[in-house]
């Protein structure tokens, strides 16, 4: 058997890490690539392609394209659109799935595999297939507002949250972590007195940290990314998400600049929610694959 | 405090049995243990009596009332589990508190109690930690005391201390002793190790196979073990079984004789067996001796060495093997031919149906 010397291992190392720098690179460059022709003219950003250049902040460098898009579209109305939609549907999404997962997990009742087994094959369902009918739904059901009762969801906010509050994966996601959790504590809680919501307050919730962060990531990033359930029920700007409003700057005159300011700005909603349940992502990722 | 009664409790699973109708009835402030081998039914009868378990026949009293379909909170228990169950994300202080918080109870109270506990487990400088600063028994400790803050009628273990390492285990088992003494409330203790067993009860109850085997003290089951299975599971080393032949039976003894023992007379009153019979004999190693007049003679196999007391293991003539524990000096080794004496008024007698005659 080969030893293992001081030197190999700092090569492998090495090899480890020029390894993970390469992937890093394959990741961020199109982001690099993104934020460096938003500052460059048009002519500048298509001849810059055809070398490194594109990469590098050098030439006729502005903020010219974001001014521009700013005046073709109303960006902050887009960001705030999405990040409220989102925000909420994430916020009802945890509740909700939680909830759920609680019952599914810990409390005793007939038919709970049954109920489950019905909810997890829905992951297979794309949601292409059920877009038509929630749209027929959507287009029918009551709401009641500061106008009174009124009939219809389509431009608003709550149809583009309330079709996204229960899914199947965020679902599941809970059920596995819930799972985990060890029974006695459950129990012990039981045996103190505790009724099942100050369990799943007191107890579950407050170890739920890693698997919270996990549903709410992926949950953001699905919800932020919406384009087809928006495109189809929202006709009226003043509700329009951001991807939505990409449009915008495919009409006529396509600006690339602007199309790449634009998108530079509705990437950082999405950077800083991942920067800050970064920690608790990776501890949950890490979670999964080690059992403590 | 509160006295409990088990009255022909019954516990299914899915159409199999698991608990076949057990009675027993627990004095009020008495320290009891359920004892058997893994899968005996033990800890669900322990669960049926927290009321995390549902009960599927039978009568279940604590105190006054009767409690089968109380929830677990109002049966006036409180429970200590194996793995703790310590809630990892309060400190030792909100844990302790953790029923009294749910209760709702006036902050005042809450700190006097939680102070009252720590001070009794001697753990007021614990208060702030959170659990993954403690160590094992720490943690042990913490949940013990989160039982007493509860000032339960019945205290129930379940199996407490089989994740300590051996030199704890016996430093908590004194420690529970003394709380037993101390706070004088009724305790049910499960656990598969009958040192533990023997140490900590008033009352031992034997199961097997979700049946009571033998109710008793702890030396009530050590020298009249009431079936071979009691026998053989309380004592350590395991009680010597051997098979022998009735000879005679007379008002007062039972002689029995085979090839390695020889003729031995039992004093027994009133015995079952009758002449012919095949029965089981059961000495206890420690009742064995290096010579004296009854002779059982056979070859030394295997020696181990305790220190105090030396456990040799002897094959017989007919080839049945028992453990003989000698003088921890006693000059013996493998291969050597030993003759040794057992105190045949302290010895058991089993029928056929493994019940003691």
């Amino acid at each position: 058997m080969a030893a293992i010397t001081s030197d190999n291992h700092g090569l492998r190392l090495a090899a480890r890490y020029a390894v993970l720098v390469l992937i890093a690179v394959i990741f961020i460059f199109p982001l690099i690539f993104m934020l460096m022709s938003s500052l460059k003219p048009d002519q500048q950003l298509l001849t810059d392609t055809e070398s490194l250049r594109a990469f590098l902040p050098v030439g006729d460098i502005s903020l010219d394209n974001y001014f521009a898009a700013f005046r073709r579209a109303p960006v902050g109305l887009f960001v705030f659109n999405s990040v409220l939609v989102t925000g909420l549907t994430v916020l009802l999404s945890l509740v909700v799935c939680s909830l759920a997962a609680f019952a599914f997990v810990f409390v005793d009742w007939r038919g709970r595999e049954l109920v489950l087994t019905l909810i997890l094959a829905t992951l297979i369902v794309p949601f292409e297939t059920i877009a038509i009918p929630l749209l027929l739904i959507s287009a029918n059901l009551p709401w009641i507002g500061l106008e009174g009762v009124t009939r219809g969801w389509l431009n608003s906010y709550q149809v583009q949250i309330v079709p996204f509050v229960a899914d199947g994966l965020t679902i599941f996601l809970f059920v596995q972590y819930f799972k985990d959790l060890p029974g006695e504590l459950i129990e012990a809680a039981r045996v103190e007195g505790a009724s099942w919501w100050q369990i799943y307050r007191r107890v579950v919730m407050p170890l739920a940290g890693p698997v919270l962060a996990t549903a709410a990531i992926l949950k953001f990033l699905a919800m932020y990314n919406q384009y087809l359930w928006p495109l189809m029920v929202v006709q009226q700007e003043r509700y329009r998400p951001v991807m939505v409003g990409l449009q915008y700057f495919f009409q006529l005159n396509r600006a690339w600049g602007e199309i790449m300011a634009y998108l530079s700005l509705i990437t950082v909603p999405v950077l800083a929610f991942y920067l800050f349940l970064q920690r608790a992502f990776i501890a949950s990722i890490a979670s999964t694959g080690v059992k403590g | 405090m509160a006295r409990v009664s088990l009255s022909g409790i019954k516990k299914n699973y899915g159409g199999v049995e698991i608990i076949k109708g057990v009675d027993i009835d627990i004095a009020d402030g008495e320290f009891t243990v359920f004892v058997g081998p893994s899968g005996c039914g033990k800890s669900t009868l322990l669960r049926m009596i927290a009321g995390l378990e549902d009960i599927s026949d039978g009568t279940l009293t604590i105190g006054e009332r009767v409690v089968n379909d109380l929830p677990p909170k109002d049966r006036s228990i409180a429970m200590v589990f194996q793995s703790y169950a310590i809630f990892p994300h309060m400190t030792v202080r909100e844990n302790l508190a953790f029923g009294l918080t749910i209760a709702n109870a006036p902050k005042a109270e809450k700190d006097a109690k939680v102070a009252e506990a720590a001070r009794i487990l001697q753990m007021e400088h614990l208060l702030e930690r959170r659990p993954s600063q403690l160590s094992g028994g720490q943690r042990q400790r913490v949940a013990i005391g989160r039982a007493i803050v509860r000032k339960p009628g019945v205290f129930l273990f379940d199996e407490p201390l089989s994740n300590l390492d051996a030199a704890l285990r016996v430093d908590m088992r004194m420690e529970l002793s003394k709380l037993h003494a101390d706070l004088g409330a009724t305790m049910i203790y499960v656990t598969h190790d009958q040192v533990e067993a023997m140490t900590l009860a008033d009352k031992i109850v034997v199961l097997n196979a979700g049946i009571v085997q033998q109710v008793g003290s702890p030396l009530e089951l050590y020298h009249r073990p009431a079936n071979i299975f009691v026998a053989g599971f309380i004592g350590s080393p395991k009680m010597n079984f051997l098979k022998v032949r009735v000879e005679a039976v007379d008002a007062t003894s039972v002689t029995v004789g085979s090839a390695d023992i020889g003729k031995l007379v039992l004093p027994r009153a009133n015995a079952t067996a009758k002449v012919g019979d095949e029965v089981t004999i059961g000495m206890r190693p420690h009742h064995l001796t290096v010579g004296g007049a009854q002779d059982i003679t056979g070859r030394v196999v295997l020696v181990e060495r305790l220190g105090n007391e030396t456990l040799a293991a002897v094959v017989l003539g007919s080839g049945q093997q028992i453990i003989a524990a000698l003088p921890g000096d006693i000059d013996v080794a493998p291969g050597q031919e030993l003759h040794l004496a057992t105190q045949a008024d302290r010895a058991s007698l089993f029928l056929a149906n493994g019940l003691a005659a």
